[in-house]
């Protein structure tokens, strides 16, 4: 080979070799960053989790399931019928007689028992952790909600109407909390967070599990929290802190 | 040679039935128009009497291949004549059942979605193929039984039609017994229930067909000593079914977390009790055997009422199983009693609608009607024995 | 009909459409129907006529399961630059956008079943501003 075109090859591969090794940190770094570009689909460097500390929890309180309600459109009334994402629960230990309040909702199971047994894959789990339903799929057998451990889902018994434009939900499917997926996907937080830190409680806290260094990793590390029905081993992306 | 009553009196029941499936379609339609709104079922009791209905014929149907099975598997020669209406009876009654599931789903339409998108994980869509398959096998059974040609296809397919039936009542079974969260199905027993189940609904569903169906004929119900053994098995089947119901009541009664549930189902949580132990235990199984069993009770009448009563027990059965294990709320925090506007630690006060009951008997009224037409349109009775005059020659 | 009066129509619909404001369009062969928008579709309107169903198939689940946001078929963005100026809606009458050529196709519109009919309450103002990012 020509030696002027040897040097213009080894000028260009050390030229990349530079370039390369000065973009590869900005890469590594890239991995914990936590809100991603709208334009970009989800990963599963993120886990999206939720730590509920119940001793912050103030009985009576529903500012989170209000909250929910508005955002998502849902009609707030409490029949046997009507949807339900969230709701407080009010405990009394049997033995001791201690109460405690909290709100259940969706747990956004890594192990989903509602995903292993939808016919139609409608029920699934996004690489970041949310589990979601997908109102073109869903047939409304109503499966989900019979593998639920949590009571998380609720079904449409009649026609919806006033929907959010960023929460579509109709007669006839299965639905259940959203982690305000619409919101989290522009780098925002769930409604019932806000509410309750608003409402000057902050039981809630919202971040990425898989971020060392984010408030809920750090909590979690600091406080003894549980997962509820940790026996069926479906790990729980909601964690409760003072159970 | 049919008369002119028996004519009548066919296309009279062809009539009823269709009146009986219109109703139905009509309020299938309602529900669906206005939402489960109107029906009794809610975000707690998900699954209702229609599904009560739907599994009585989904299992049935497995079981009343089972005729067929002892024939063409089993080598049974007695029960070779009756293998084809045993074949035309499965595929009449899990078409019913089917109906009714299909109907009650909240979005029916999208029943194209369910056919194309399988989840693999769910035993559920695993269920969609086996039946699907199972119309297909029994197609092909149907054929080779009554096509002399392919005779010698009955026995291949019909160990492949037996094999797919054990496989798709398991199924059925696991659609309740994967249910991990849930104290009343998850257990790996459900599935071995179900079959013994699908054993006893299947014979005596087939016994009052065959009885009804030779009758609108002309021709006589099934000779003395095949009438016996049939009476024999089901008795036997039965009791297989009592064993499995048993042993799992009995498992969950040894778990101290099972007790408050066992408690409800079969003491405290009223019509769950009353059902399951009047309903089931004495009038679906014990009256039967006596029925069956006793000396002095051996007309065909008695083994028809043993049926009626098999058949009916099975739905209270049902009803407890489906509606009760659902009723009692889930023990999401052990050792707490819980309160909340979702029914959280309350029992569900489940009363079936209207609408629910008009569905349900319209999946009979469907399997009631494929089995009366495909009586009449193919040769499927077996045919009438000839009686003879002189006792039988020593064998 | 043929495709040059197709193309004419189209031709004659776009030449109206020139101006803000509502516009009826009148097609050879089609409803009188308010489009509500100013400034260009994501797709040719011949195109979307024809195809804007398998646009929502396909590229919904993008949203849905991938969480993609923006997506370039959004039926919320549909919905917020076709929705009246007058009450903000698609559904409602023959003159509303989608339910005017669906009616008149006999095509039942599934997607309000669950989907939202009406505009966001912001983009109603933004509508103004062609090519706004969603």
């Amino acid at each position: 080979m020509n030696p002027v075109d040897k040097r213009r090859r080894e000028f260009f591969g050390q030229a990349a070799a530079i370039a390369g090794a000065m973009i590869a940190p900005g890469l590594m770094l890239y991995e914990y960053a936590e809100a991603k570009a709208p334009g970009e689909p989800v990963s599963g460097k993120v886990r999206w989790g939720m730590l509920i500390d119940t001793t912050k929890c103030a009985p009576g309180c529903r500012e989170c399931v209000d909250a929910c309600n508005r955002e998502n459109g849902l009609p707030g009334t409490t029949r046997a019928t009507d949807s339900q994402w969230i709701r407080k629960v009010d405990l009394k230990d049997l033995k001791t007689g201690k109460a405690v309040s909290l709100p259940v909702l969706c747990q956004h199971c890594a192990e989903p028992p509602c995903v292993d047994v939808c016919p139609t894959g409608a029920s699934f789990k996004r690489e970041d952790g949310i589990v979601l339903v997908d109102r073109h799929t869903c047939i409304g057998c109503r499966y989900c909600m019979m593998a639920c451990p949590y009571k998380a889902r609720s079904f449409v018994h009649e026609t919806t109407t006033g929907q959010s434009p960023d929460v579509p939900r109709g007669k006839g499917c299965v639905e259940s909390c959203t982690l305000c997926v619409h919101k989290v996907d522009k780098g925002g937080t769930p409604s019932c967070v806000e509410a309750c830190a608003a409402a000057g409680h902050q039981a809630i806290v919202f971040g990425d599990l898989n971020d060392p260094s984010s408030e809920i990793s750090k909590r979690i590390r600091a406080a003894t929290t549980t997962q509820l029905r940790a026996d069926l081993r479906t790990d729980n992306g909601v964690r409760y802190q003072g159970l | 040679m049919e008369t002119n009553s028996a004519r009548r009196a066919f296309w009279a029941l062809l009539a009823a039935g269709g009146a009986v499936l219109a109703v139905a379609l009509g309020a299938a339609h309602y529900m669906e128009v206005h939402g489960h709104a109107v029906t009794g079922m809610n975000n707690q009791v998900v699954w209702g009497l229609p599904h009560v209905f739907a599994i009585f014929l989904i299992v049935a149907a497995s079981g009343a291949l089972n005729v067929a099975s002892i024939g063409s598997v089993f080598g049974e020669s007695d029960y070779k004549p009756h293998a084809p209406l045993s074949v035309l009876l499965t595929v009449a009654l899990l078409a019913g059942g089917l109906m009714v599931l299909v109907l009650d789903l909240g979005r029916p339409e999208r029943l194209v979605v369910a056919a194309t998108h399988y989840n693999f994980r769910s035993i559920f869509a695993w269920n969609m193929i086996l039946y699907n398959g199972l119309f297909a096998i029994c197609a092909l059974y149907l054929w080779a039984l009554l096509e002399r040609r392919l005779g010698r296809f009955a026995k291949p397919v019909g160990l492949a039609a037996f094999a797919w039936r054990i496989i798709l009542t398991t199924g059925t079974g696991s659609i309740f017994g994967f249910l991990v969260a849930r104290q009343a199905y998850a257990s790996g027993v459900i599935a071995p229930l179900f079959i013994a189940l699908s054993l006893a609904w299947g014979l005596a569903v087939f016994h009052l067909a065959q009885s009804g169906l030779a009758r609108l004929a002309g021709r006589e119900p099934m000779d003395a000593e095949l009438h016996a053994r049939v009476r024999r098995l089901l008795a036997i089947f039965v009791i297989a079914a009592l064993y499995f119901v048993a042993v799992h009541h009995l498992t969950n009664l040894y778990w101290a977390k099972q007790v408050a549930f066992e408690r409800f189902i079969l003491v405290s949580g009223a019509p769950y009790p009353a059902l399951f132990w009047a309903g089931y235990v004495v009038l679906g199984s014990l009256v039967p055997l006596v029925l069956l069993f006793h000396p002095a009770l051996s007309s065909a009448r008695a083994t028809a009422a043993a049926s009626v009563l098999v058949a009916l027990g099975a739905l209270a059965f049902l009803y407890v199983f489906i509606v009760g294990g659902q009723a009692f709320p889930l023990e999401i925090f052990p050792g707490y009693e819980a309160a909340s506007t979702f029914g959280d630690g309350r029992v569900d006060g489940y009363s079936p609608s209207l609408p629910e009951l008009l569905l349900g008997l319209g999946g009979l009224a469907a399997s009631f009607l494929i089995a009366l037409a495909g009586a009449r349109a193919l040769p499927i009775l077996a045919p009438a024995k000839v009686a003879i005059a002189a006792p039988a020659p020593a064998k | 009909m043929t495709a040059a009066g197709l193309l004419r129509a189209v031709l004659a619909a776009a030449l109206l459409l020139a101006g803000s404001g509502a516009v009826l369009v009148a097609s050879a062969s089609g409803p009188a129907v308010d489009a509500a928008r100013s400034g260009p579709c994501v797709e040719d309107p011949k195109v979307m006529r024809r195809s804007h169903m398998d646009f929502l198939k396909h590229d919904r689940d993008d949203t849905v399961r991938r969480g993609i946001r923006g997506i370039k078929h959004s039926l919320s963005a549909c919905v917020d630059c076709h929705a009246s100026k007058v009450d903000g809606r698609v559904l409602g009458s023959e003159k509303h956008f989608c339910q005017g050529c669906h009616t008149f196709a006999a095509v039942k519109v599934d997607c309000f079943d669950c989907h939202a009919s009406t505009a966001r309450p912001a983009a109603t103002a933004a509508a103004a501003a062609p090519g706004s990012p969603r």
